[in-house]
């Protein structure tokens, strides 16, 4: 699902430095991200979305080797293949549970809302348990159901791989195991790759491998 | 595009305060400077014309402005200091049609107007109800004043006393109604006419009571000096005037000497005209003649002049509000800064979020624009009235 092939990076005039010799991650794989803060987890992701590009090297992702599409192409690829989950939920405010969750097909030409999609977004809501919520806007919802309907909104487009950024990260610990398993269980249930970044070690048993930041020599250059 | 539209009202709609001031403040700098120009430009064309339409206007020496204002659209204090005499003057010298003015008093917020029959030809206001005024004591209503009045041909109206604290001044006189007026859309519309005589009646110049040299009304009589019969306060005094009792009316004194508030001169032609206006300008007669179009244009030309200070401060109003709302987008971007990189980083273009956020913009001004719209159509309805107002409420 995902080859990283020398990858170097570097922000334009920064000291930050991220260097991955290699990496695959298999289809279905559930992978970790772990380390310390200012290592490059959160780079790591966006160069997996091809939010940004790498200095050097290769990433290829579902076939598709990110560096060689278009800006406009790699957008298209990534609203309809990738799911992103954010820390802090980042669901719009003005927006309706149900309205945030269709904002792919809402912000991309590229994606067509039809009668399969609606009813994707009733079995999500439902498997979630939100249902009694998609009328509701975010601010009327608990933590836990808005990192739910953040989990739906990255499912929505029945993606291949799903990059996680912290999702427990603003939970309470109950709510951080229950939210957890049920992005493993729903990332399972979609066939997709899971690649999850987070600090908290007390979550990692699921996984099917940990990836430590330190191995890629993030931090700062010389 | 429909996706765009949809996520720029939502986006409007729950931020509904902040869209309604920016839609206000936008409204009022669109609407202000446009409903500014077509109200004075349509109500100017109104006050000219039914200036234009009166050739010339005599009245007592004072403010030509007070004189015309009241004459034309009797509006404030009726100008005094005429004598009915004057009409006959003006009609002796073959020169002019001279049709008296007699104002000052209402009948609820409507003007009474003591006129000749020969005002309705002269200002071409056919009846669209009754017949016009045949005897004293009769009225027939402007369009607007039978209204208001709520009163038709066959009704009765009465005059309002000029103050209630005051018992010895003039008594409500009930008037007749025998015809109303087509709406014409000047101050005539808003008029209740009568006869002069019937104007000098209200105004307590003449009187109509039960005849002392009856035998029946011996109660009434205080004392009698041979001819002369003076009553007593169990006079009855006539607050109707009616066929049966309008004998009983009568004015002591010469009505040449009886005021008026102004009198029109439509002369036979133009150099007629010029004539008359010869005969009383420069003279001491105590009479002043004017022309009420020269009056109308040199108000107009204030006005206008104010106009044009009045749009130099609005385009300034504008300059700033146009400021603060182009400083409140900016600010409203930068606080939706985390909003906007989720949806590029979700797979947003870059053009769609610029789309999403033009189309909110787009919509505050399509809705400003729209009741900018609506509230200067209102202005060119109501214009005039509300023009005539703003101009005439001093003059009030």
């Amino acid at each position: 699902m995902i080859k990283l092939r020398n990858l170097d990076f570097r922000y334009p005039g920064g000291v930050f430095h991220l260097r991955v010799p290699a990496l695959d991650v298999r289809e279905r794989e559930r992978v970790a991200i772990v380390g310390a803060s200012g290592s490059g987890k959160t780079t790591m992701l966006n160069l997996l979305a091809g939010i940004i590009l790498p200095t050097e090297g290769a990433i290829e992702v579902a076939a598709h080797r990110l560096s060689t599409l278009s800006d406009s192409d790699r957008r298209t690829f990534r609203i309809s293949r990738i799911g992103l989950i954010f820390q802090a939920f980042e669901l719009l405010e003005y927006l309706t549970v149900r309205d945030n969750l269709l904002l792919p097909y809402r912000i991309s030409p590229a994606l067509e809302e039809s009668s399969d999609t609606r009813a994707q977004l009733e079995r999500l809501a439902a498997e979630t348990g939100i249902t009694d919520r998609l009328e509701r806007r975010p601010d009327e919802l608990s933590q836990g159901e808005r990192q739910r309907a953040a989990i739906c909104r990255a499912l929505i487009t029945a993606p291949q791989l799903i990059l996680a950024d912290e999702p427990t990260g603003n939970l309470d610990p109950d709510n951080k195991r229950r939210v957890l398993d049920l992005l493993l269980a729903q990332v399972a249930g979609h066939g997709a790759t899971l690649v999850m970044v987070t600090h908290d070690h007390d979550l990692l048993d699921p996984f099917d491998r940990v990836i430590d930041m330190r191995d890629f020599h993030g931090g700062e250059s010389p | 595009m429909r996706d765009v539209l949809y996520l720029a009202w939502r986006y409007l709609a729950f931020n509904r305060w902040k869209t309604a001031i920016l839609v206000a403040a936008i409204t009022v700098i669109m609407f202000l400077p446009l409903a500014l120009e077509l109200v004075l430009e349509r109500s100017s064309e109104r006050l000219r014309a039914r200036a234009a339409a009166t050739p010339l206007l005599i009245g007592a020496p004072g403010s030509p402005l007070e004189l015309a204002l009241s004459s034309l659209y009797f509006s404030g204090e009726a100008p005094a200091g005429l004598v009915y005499s004057s009409v006959g003057e003006i009609h002796d010298t073959g020169l002019a049609l001279a049709i008296p003015l007699q104002l000052g008093h209402r009948i609820g917020a409507q003007p009474v107007v003591g006129t000749a029959p020969d005002y309705f030809g002269f200002r071409g206001l056919p009846l669209a109800d009754g017949r016009s005024l045949a005897i004293t004591g009769e009225a027939v209503l402007g369009a607007a004043a039978a209204t208001s009045l709520q009163a038709g041909p066959g009704d009765a109206v009465v005059t309002s006393p000029e103050t209630v604290f005051d018992v010895t001044g003039t008594y409500p006189i009930k008037l007749r109604v025998v015809g109303v007026l087509a709406p014409s859309g000047s101050p005539d519309d808003e008029a209740v006419f009568v006869d002069v005589r019937t104007a000098w009646i209200i105004s307590g110049i003449g009187h109509g009571h039960e005849d002392l040299a009856d035998p029946g009304a011996s109660g009434s009589v205080l004392k009698r000096d041979g001819q002369n019969v003076v009553g007593n306060a169990a006079l009855v005094q006539y607050r109707e005037i009616t066929p049966d009792n309008l004998a009983d009316f009568h004015f002591h004194g010469d009505t040449a000497g009886f005021p008026i508030s102004a009198v029109i001169a439509v002369p036979v032609d133009e150099k007629s005209g010029v004539l008359l206006e010869g005969r009383y300008q420069g003279t001491d007669s105590g009479v002043r003649i004017v022309r009420p179009a020269g009056i109308m244009d040199e108000l107009l030309a204030t006005i206008f002049t104010v106009r044009q200070y009045v749009l130099a401060a609005v385009a300034l109003v504008a300059a700033a509000t146009i400021a603060t709302i182009a400083l409140v987008f900016l600010l409203s971007i930068r606080l939706r800064r985390a909003e906007i990189l989720t949806m590029t980083r979700i797979g947003a273009a870059p053009g769609r979020v610029a789309a999403i956020l033009g189309a909110e913009i787009m919509l505050v001004l399509l809705a400003s624009s729209v009741l900018a719209a609506l509230l200067t159509w209102l202005v060119t309805t109501w214009g005039d009235e509300l023009f005539r107002w703003v101009l005439l409420s001093g003059y009030q």
